[in-house]
């Protein structure tokens, strides 16, 4: 089966150890995790997991009934890239004696509307947000200068594009 | 009204409060302020002192599997909360619900290497179904409802509380909890009525339907259920080795068992049948042998408690996810009555081909050596069909469960999932305190019965009344069957030299006798049962029998030795994955 970048969210009570469960699903099944973002959900306590993975469908199915198994896990789901809005952030330190060596770094960083966040004589701190491909680009671009001291990314962060609330709704149905 | 007590005796509260009975326990440094509560409380639980960590565990199994509670056990940090992992992990892959309570050393000293410190919680996070640290007392009525309530409801399995030292003597304003509804743990997932009613009309247009009976029905306590749906829709019926009391033998749709060393008539109907109805089974690869193979021509319905399970190995027509109590009983409304005479009928030419080559020659051998099948058998009639059958693990296994019949629910307790050695002894032993009113037999190896011996220990003490058939074949014979039939017969560590196990039980206190010749066998049978308490029957059995049918490791399931010709396929099994 042909393989895609998926990216799972996972809403989770707020208990120590649950990370460690969610991820030895993708461990035991030898799959890599790209990316994986926790933080705190819409709804007070519970927090929210942000998985990308490439795997096929019928894995990534099981995988995801595998996460919602786990006690303290409330629901779990996974996307495609057309059934998300996504997004995350890049942090690019420059040697700033290069940068200013360079005019063509700073068209690229003019040109990617990235905000320069810190500069000093010794080095120099942008930010990108944006989409895999673009904060990805970013880096393999500066890169060619051999100017990148540091670079991070915050991994994937995604909302469904569906109108429908699927963690509201079952919490609604629960309560009743 | 709260009380004001240590949190050990919190944990004595919260145990009655559940309605615990018997606890399965060892004690040590981690866990003694709970040890001393419980000496205040030799009224109201039965404690049964093992004499190794993993028979706690083993027996806390046992005793689940046998009367459909809970089973207890409480162990001491580091090495005793490690000694039951084993059966931690028996009971997560065979859906038993325990709850094991370690100690573990304080709060204060968490995270520093301290005395018998080990990070339980992590160790058996992916062996349980919950795994919880109690580092506060005030967290004691919580943890403990909650424990039990996911470990018994759902599909069961074990529960782990950690129970820091701290927790254990502060004291506490205790009041047994109920719990509100766990929003992160559904335990029944309730089956649309489209479901039921695709179903119904895939059973109702079914001309040659199978159905494979597993242990989700015996957990749902739908024996009944499913004799009913099964009575009026005609449909025969397979059962799992742990499915293997879910329908009396002797039914007449009931057609024996599936899988590797399961009856050749299923096995060959599973790749014949058009609708496959699996309740309560999760397709194991022991059951199915090769995937790619496996009842490809079926239409599969799945009716299981647990939503990960379908499609995990065999893709799915129609899932019918819920308490298979309830859903057979709605499927058994939504179907017409239909009777399913030729096909039922065309299982029997099978059955006839096994009986002869294996069965009879199995169970009524005109000469030679004992063998497993034939004990097995009269053990059975001997107790009316009406025993416990707790087996360990190997050739003993296979041939008491086939051979066994089973007339009541709950009645065969073996170690399937993890296929433990060792877990027969105790696990008979927690049998006997689940369902005093019912004899436990207990089949084990020469082999087997070593890796938990020390249990006999608790026999003596307890007067666990299990009657031990230790079928003695001098080899670890499950793995010599295998390496004479896939290892050109290199008998590689598997031949054993034994002890005088007469002489051990008498150390023991436990009144035994060997039998060796056919003509003692009833006799000796006749004792064992007649005697009051324990016993240890050994029986010298064929040395190099071997377990038939058999569908070698990989093979298509309906390609069962001795039937098919073993010479080519065998290349062919070898060049597969063999495991
Ligand atoms: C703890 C454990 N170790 C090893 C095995 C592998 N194994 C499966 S059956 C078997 C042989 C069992 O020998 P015995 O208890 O004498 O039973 P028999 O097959 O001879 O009836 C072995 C070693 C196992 N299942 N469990
Ligand atoms: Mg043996």
């Amino acid at each position: 089966m042909e393989k895609h970048l998926y990216t799972l969210i996972v809403h989770s009570e707020h208990m120590a150890g649950l990370l460690n469960q969610v991820t030895a699903v993708f461990t035991r099944r030898q799959i890599n995790i790209e990316s994986l973002n926790v933080s705190p959900s819409s709804i007070e306590g519970i927090h929210r997991y942000t998985i990308t993975a490439v795997a096929d469908e019928d894995t990534i199915a099981k995988v995801t009934l595998q996460i919602a198994k786990k006690v303290d896990v409330l629901q779990a789901s996974y996307f495609l890239e057309d059934e998300i809005f996504m997004q995350e952030i890049a942090l690019y330190k420059l040697s700033t004696p290069l940068l200013m060596a360079n005019p063509e770094i700073c068209e690229i960083i003019r040109r990617n509307d990235a905000p320069i966040i810190e500069t000093n004589p010794v080095y120099t701190v942008v930010e990108k947000a944006g989409r895999t491909a673009e904060t990805e680009q970013l880096r393999r671009d500066l890169s060619t200068f051999d100017c990148l001291l540091q670079y991070v990314n915050s991994g994937r962060i995604a909302v469904t594009r569906s109108s429908e609330e699927h963690l509201t709704e079952f919490l609604k149905t629960l309560n009743q | 009204m709260k009380k004001r007590i240590t949190g050990a005796e919190a944990l004595m509260q919260a145990l009655i409060h559940e309605g615990v009975t018997t606890i399965f326990g060892y004690p040590g440094g981690g866990i003694m302020p709970v040890f001393d509560a419980l000496y205040d409380h030799r009224e109201d639980f039965r404690q049964v002192l093992v004499r190794h960590e993993q028979g706690a565990a083993h027996a806390a199994q046992g005793y689940a599997r046998s009367s459909g509670q809970v089973g207890v056990c409480l162990v001491t940090s580091g090495p005793g909360a490690t000694n039951t992992i084993t059966g931690i992990s028996d009971a997560m892959l065979d859906s038993t619900p325990i709850v094991v309570i370690s100690g573990q050393v304080g709060a204060a000293a968490l995270g520093t290497d301290a005395f018998q410190e080990v990070d339980f919680v992590c160790i058996t996070q992916p062996i349980c179904k919950w795994s919880y640290q109690i580092r506060r007392a005030e967290d004691i009525a919580w943890a403990v409802a909650r424990a039990f309530y996911i470990a018994a409801n759902g599909r069961p399995g074990p529960v782990v509380l950690d129970f820091a030292k701290n927790a254990q003597t502060t004291m506490v304003d205790f009041e047994p909890a109920s719990l509100p509804i766990q929003r992160g743990f559904i335990p029944v997932p309730q089956p649309s009525d489209d479901a039921i009613r695709r179903a119904a009309a895939l059973i109702d247009n079914a001309e040659r339907p199978l159905l494979l009976a597993g242990q989700g029905i015996e957990l749902a306590g739908a024996q009944e259920e499913l004799k009913q749906f099964v009575e009026k829709t005609g449909i025969p019926v397979g059962c799992t080795l742990l499915g293997l009391s879910t329908l009396p033998s002797g039914h007449p749709l009931r057609q024996g068992m599936l899988g590797m060393h399961g009856n050749l008539a299923p096995n060959v109907k599973t790749n014949e049948c058009d609708v496959l109805i699996a309740v309560g089974m999760r397709f194991d690869d022991r059951v199915t042998g090769r995937l790619a193979t496996y009842a490809r021509q079926a239409k599969v319905i799945h009716l299981d408690i647990d939503p990960s399970e379908i499609g995990k190995n065999v893709p799915v027509d129609v899932a019918v996810t819920g308490d298979c109590k309830e859903t057979l009983a709605r499927l058994t409304k939504a179907v017409h009555p239909a009777e399913h005479k030729e096909w039922v009928e065309s299982f029997a030419i099978y059955h006839t081909m096994e009986d002869e080559r294996v069965v009879r020659p199995a169970i009524h051998p005109a000469e030679g050596p004992l063998k497993m099948g034939e004990v097995a058998r009269r053990v059975s009639e001997a107790t009316a069909d009406s025993a416990i059958l707790v087996t360990d693990v190997g050739q003993n296994q296979m041939m008491s469960a086939r051979y066994f019949r089973y007339t009541r629910p709950r009645s065969i307790i073996t170690s399937g999932g993890l296929g433990t050695m060792g877990f027969g002894l105790p696990a008979a032993i927690g049998a006997t305190f689940g369902a005093p009113e019912r004899t436990v037999c207990l089949f084990v190896g020469d082999g087997g019965i070593q890796m938990n011996l020390q249990e006999l220990g608790t026999i003596m003490e307890s007067g666990a009344p299990v009657k031990i058939i230790l079928l003695n074949n001098n080899y670890l014979g499950n793995v010599r069957q295998w390496q004479e039939l896939f290892f050109n017969h290199r008998y590689s560590c598997t031949p054993m030299m034994n002890p005088n196990y007469e002489l051990i039980a008498s150390a023991y206190g436990i009144p035994s006798r060997t039998v060796a010749a056919r003509a003692d066998l009833d006799d000796a049978i006749h004792e064992m049962l007649t005697s009051s308490g324990a016993f240890l029957l050994q029986v010298a059995v064929e040395e190099e029998e071997n377990v038939m049918p058999m569908t070698p490791p990989g093979a298509d399931v309906d390609h069962m030795l001795p039937f098919i010709d073993s010479s080519t396929p065998t290349e062919q099994w070898k060049s597969t994955f063999i495991h």
